[in-house]
């Protein structure tokens, strides 16, 4: 299936301007192999939502459809068909 | 486990019969919010400045911004900021082999840190791909902050050596394009012993062979000064710094050097700022000496920088206790010493010296190399003052900045 993954403005220009990733990936895929993925195909994006343990970073938040993952079942949460991934930064800042 | 399936939701008219034979039109995709242009700021031009001017880069806690000036250095243009909303806490001019390459060190605190490089004076960044500064899996580290970035010897104009929060040597060979750990450092066994200090536990201060050897020095907060002769065999090196937040016996590591300052025309001979005390070596760091006790109005402070011009002439900025940490008496002063730390002198004039309670950070301090000596300091509070004399005349360059965190300078080549 094609999980489409949606880019905060400030992430986009690390993924040529695009402003919604479309990732051609298995059904039942979890959202921590979109964040494969997404890394793959746009490296500079992967790594300033997951740092290079594969943490999630604090202040970034990756929604499937209108929920935070961190309030599902973190990366392991599936994606279900049809529904976006949005990759949000957090409102968090100084 | 939460699961659910989307739905499209058909909306009927009022007397359309449920599943009747129309085709209901496809409902049009809620527009996802997104904010106001402008979130992104227009990126500053590349800095106008040519062969032989002066360039002083301002790390601020909001982007990194430039001051140049013709060689007489009476004129300052700033551009800035670049990469604005980011932390700067690392950024050089690399003026080997003819080139003026930017190298700077940036944190998001929502995107993480990164090191980017800009052979154009800004006009355009390069962010390494696909290899950049990053822990190898089995370290199961990751980059917190990148705090140093220093270019080597001119014998080696590739080799830009990098520090790291958590405290970490790296090493490009590729003038800062991709970056290696380095192991022997990393691997060394008083390391999981190492105490943050009150910036994170980092690597902040590189001392490279200014000949090319392989003898070099590093600073972490809070273990101190470390060594390697041969490259390879990495040492502490404190023995003399006293720290007066640890019990004795007097350690072996723990010391809470801030900063270290050579001149690479007497490289045995090194200055420390410490977190109480500068102290002097005369063996790049085998033995330490106090030479700023009854001197100075305090010897705590966080930069050192050597004259370029003369190795006995150092500068340091006094602040009053590390529970304060702001300049001593509300007046920003810069001494001097101009024998080696013998004696100290507050340096000139045009410094803030009434109700100025400022603070500066260790690499909030620089000078560009010029003869005379041009010094330029940035404060937390968002001020750049510069001295083309030496430090003995003062004037703000910049005010109304994000804090400081810090400030390079560097003749254009």
């Amino acid at each position: 299936m094609t999980v489409r993954v949606r880019l905060a403005e400030t992430l986009r220009p690390h993924a040529e301007g695009a402003k919604v990733v479309e990732l051609d990936l298995g059904g039942g895929v979890t959202v921590e192999a979109v964040l494969d993925a997404l890394a793959e195909v746009h490296p500079a994006v992967g790594r300033r939502v997951r740092d290079e343990t594969g943490a999630q970073r604090q202040h970034v938040n990756v929604f499937v459809g209108p929920d935070n993952v961190r309030d599902l079942d973190g990366v392991a949460t599936v994606v279900p068909a049809g529904v976006e991934v949005s990759i949000l930064p957090a409102v968090s800042g100084g | 486990m939460r699961t659910w399936t989307l739905h499209a939701t058909t909306f009927l008219a009022p007397d359309e019969p449920a599943g009747g034979t129309a085709a209901p039109a496809a409902p049009e995709a809620p527009e996802f919010f997104e904010p106001p242009p402008g979130v992104i700021p227009d990126p500053a031009p590349a800095m106008t400045a040519t062969a032989g001017d002066a360039v002083v880069l301002v790390g601020t806690t909001k982007g990194l911004f430039a001051l140049t000036a013709a060689p007489d250095r009476r004129s300052w243009n700033p551009t800035g900021p670049w990469f604005p909303g980011e932390e700067i806490a690392a950024a050089t001019l690399d003026t080997r082999g003819g080139r003026n390459r930017l190298l700077v060190g940036a944190m998001s605190w929502h995107f993480g840190p990164s090191v980017y490089t800009s052979d154009d004076l800004g006009g355009t960044w390069r962010e390494p791909e696909p290899t950049t500064l990053r822990f190898p899996d089995d370290t199961g580290a990751s980059v917190a902050r990148v705090w140093q970035l220093v270019p080597a010897a001119d014998a080696d104009p590739d080799v830009v050596w990098a520090g790291v929060e958590p405290a970490a040597l790296f090493r490009s060979d590729d003038g800062g394009h991709s970056f290696e750990l380095v192991r022997e450092l990393w691997d060394h066994p008083h390391r999981p012993q190492w105490q943050p200090g009150g910036g994170g536990l980092c690597l902040h201060t590189i001392v490279p062979d200014p000949a090319g050897g392989p003898r070099m020095g590093v600073a972490v907060s809070a273990a101190g000064f470390y060594r390697t002769l041969d490259g390879t065999t990495w040492e502490a090196a404190n023995k003399g710094i006293l720290p007066p937040f640890l019990p004795p016996p007097e350690p072996e590591f723990g010391q809470c050097v801030h900063k270290v300052a050579q001149h690479p025309t007497r490289p045995d001979t090194l200055f420390v700022q410490h977190h109480w005390g500068v102290y002097r070596s005369d063996d790049f760091g085998g033995t330490w000496q106090e030479v700023g006790e009854g001197k100075l109005p305090s010897t705590f402070g966080f930069p050192v920088i050597v004259d370029p011009n003369d190795p006995d002439t150092a500068y340091v900025i006094p602040l009053k206790s590390d529970f304060f940490r702001c300049a001593a008496e509300g007046k920003l002063r810069v001494y001097r010493t101009t024998d080696g730390g013998e004696t100290w002198e507050p340096s000139g004039t045009g410094l803030p010296d009434e109700d100025a309670y400022l603070s500066v950070l260790r690499d909030g301090f620089a000078t560009d190399g010029m003869d005379p000596a041009g010094l330029y300091l940035g404060t937390r509070t968002g001020e750049v003052f510069g001295s083309v004399d030496g430090g003995e005349t003062w004037r703000e360059l910049a005010r109304h900045l994000p804090p400081v965190l810090c400030v390079k300078a560097a003749v254009l080549a």
